[in-house]
């Protein structure tokens, strides 16, 4: 058995996974549920490549406010300072937290990056029908999957800097308006992923046979 | 072939068959390499006691505060409420409700889900609404973010350090036993034994 399950007229269920006929007749497939959950059942997920380009260019245009815009605003007896995510992260280099710099580098600024040209790769390889390097497609979609939820990071930082922070008399913290920004690209990124339909990067595999035998 | 043998993998639709015996402790797509499924013995009923400890842990972490910092004798504390609630007076209400909706509503969400569909199954009994429960664990398991919340809180922690003096509260712990169980959750969790024993087919 080499067949996937939409080649087959199967549906499987996106909730409680259960395989089932597709129903006959015109139309008919627009209505198909789960007969065991009554989950709503499609072949690939409708819309998919639209969906997953329109989160991702609106979280590309939001990229650059999110980079460029202060996260967070200090003021202290000492003076005060505007923190862009990457000062933030030069500033924790000089002071000697590497460790930290690093994390906050690959979270706030590497991960979402990473998110933005995986998807852009994998969105590309479908609309172009490529056949080659589907399992290396596959693990890409994964590490997109699963590293996602990491860029929260900052945002979670910034909340709690500025709440311990804001009732003190010798400091106070403020969260910027990169702050809205990078939350937008947090979720916007994460919704993108959840629209892609990694089978789609399979579909193409099975066209050549297919038409071999039709002749 | 049985219906129930019949599985198409989530990732790249290859249908195959589960009709090994014995059945693998965990499957993987032979061609995509996805997990198909992991089955543990009474994985739900480990899940069920895990989800009873979670929910206390989640208490505890959203009572107490997670951060305290002293300077000059003044002492403040930051609970996770807190912080929803200093993002909101400075104007940033829908980062608030992202810092919210992600690591308090979506967290109490899935474990309220866990506990809604797996304390009736105790009993022989199938939980009302259990499809539309069971879709709001999927979505509440990809947007609740205990663990990133974690590692944000030791950073901010370790950020203050060079400021003042800071300590640690008992949520913060909290949250980080909560993240271990949660993820126990998850490594326990068997949703096609929790279906074919709901509603086999």
């Amino acid at each position: 058995m080499n067949a996937s399950a939409a080649s087959l007229g199967l549906l499987s269920c996106p909730t409680c996974s259960l395989v089932s006929r597709a129903p006959a007749g015109d139309g008919a497939l627009a209505f198909a549920t789960c007969a065991r959950c009554g989950s709503a059942l499609a072949y690939r997920k409708p819309g998919s490549i639209g969906r997953t380009w329109a989160f991702l260019i609106a979280a590309m245009a939001l990229y650059v406010p999110a980079n460029t815009l202060p996260i967070m605003a200090t003021s202290s007896l000492f003076g005060s300072s505007d923190d862009t995510i990457m000062s933030g992260v030069v500033f924790l280099w000089e002071d000697g937290s590497w460790y930290l710099a690093l994390i906050v580098f690959v979270a706030s600024i590497l991960v979402p990056l990473a998110k933005i040209i995986g998807l852009v790769v994998l969105l590309l390889s479908v609309q172009l029908g490529w056949r080659s390097h589907q399992a290396e497609r596959a693990r890409l979609y994964r590490l997109v999957e699963s590293i996602g939820r990491w860029s929260m990071l900052d945002i979670f930082v910034v909340a709690l800097l500025v709440t311990v922070v804001q009732l003190t008399a010798l400091a106070s913290v403020r969260a910027g308006p990169a702050a809205l920004a990078f939350g937008a690209v947090v979720v916007l990124t994460m919704m993108a992923a959840m629209s892609f339909d990694p089978r789609l990067i399979w579909d193409p595999v099975k066209e050549p046979r297919e038409r071999h035998s039709h002749a | 072939m049985n219906r129930a043998e019949l599985l198409a993998c989530p990732e790249c639709d290859l249908l195959q068959s589960d009709s090994a015996v014995p059945r693998p402790r965990k499957a993987l797509c032979a061609r995509c390499g996805a997990v198909l499924y992991q089955r543990h013995d009474q994985g739900l009923e480990r899940t069920l006691a895990l989800t009873a400890g979670a929910l206390a842990l989640f208490a505890i972490a959203n009572a107490f505060p997670i951060l305290s910092l002293e300077l000059q004798g003044e002492r403040t504390d930051a609970t996770l409420a807190g912080a929803v609630s200093a993002l909101w007076s400075q104007n940033m209400q829908l980062v608030a409700a992202l810092v919210l909706f992600t690591a308090i509503i979506m967290p109490l969400a899935e474990l309220a889900a866990l506990a809604w569909l797996l304390a009736p199954l105790r009993f022989g009994l199938r939980a009302p609404q259990f499809g539309a429960v069971f879709q709001l664990l999927q979505f509440a398991q990809r947007w609740g973010m205990v663990e990133v919340f974690v590692l944000g809180s030791l950073v901010s922690f370790a950020k203050l350090g060079h400021l003042a003096n800071v300590e640690a509260g008992i949520a913060l712990w909290s949250f980080a036993g909560l993240m271990l169980v949660m993820a126990a959750i998850e490594a326990n969790f068997d949703p096609r034994d929790l279906w074919e024993r709901v509603a086999p087919v």
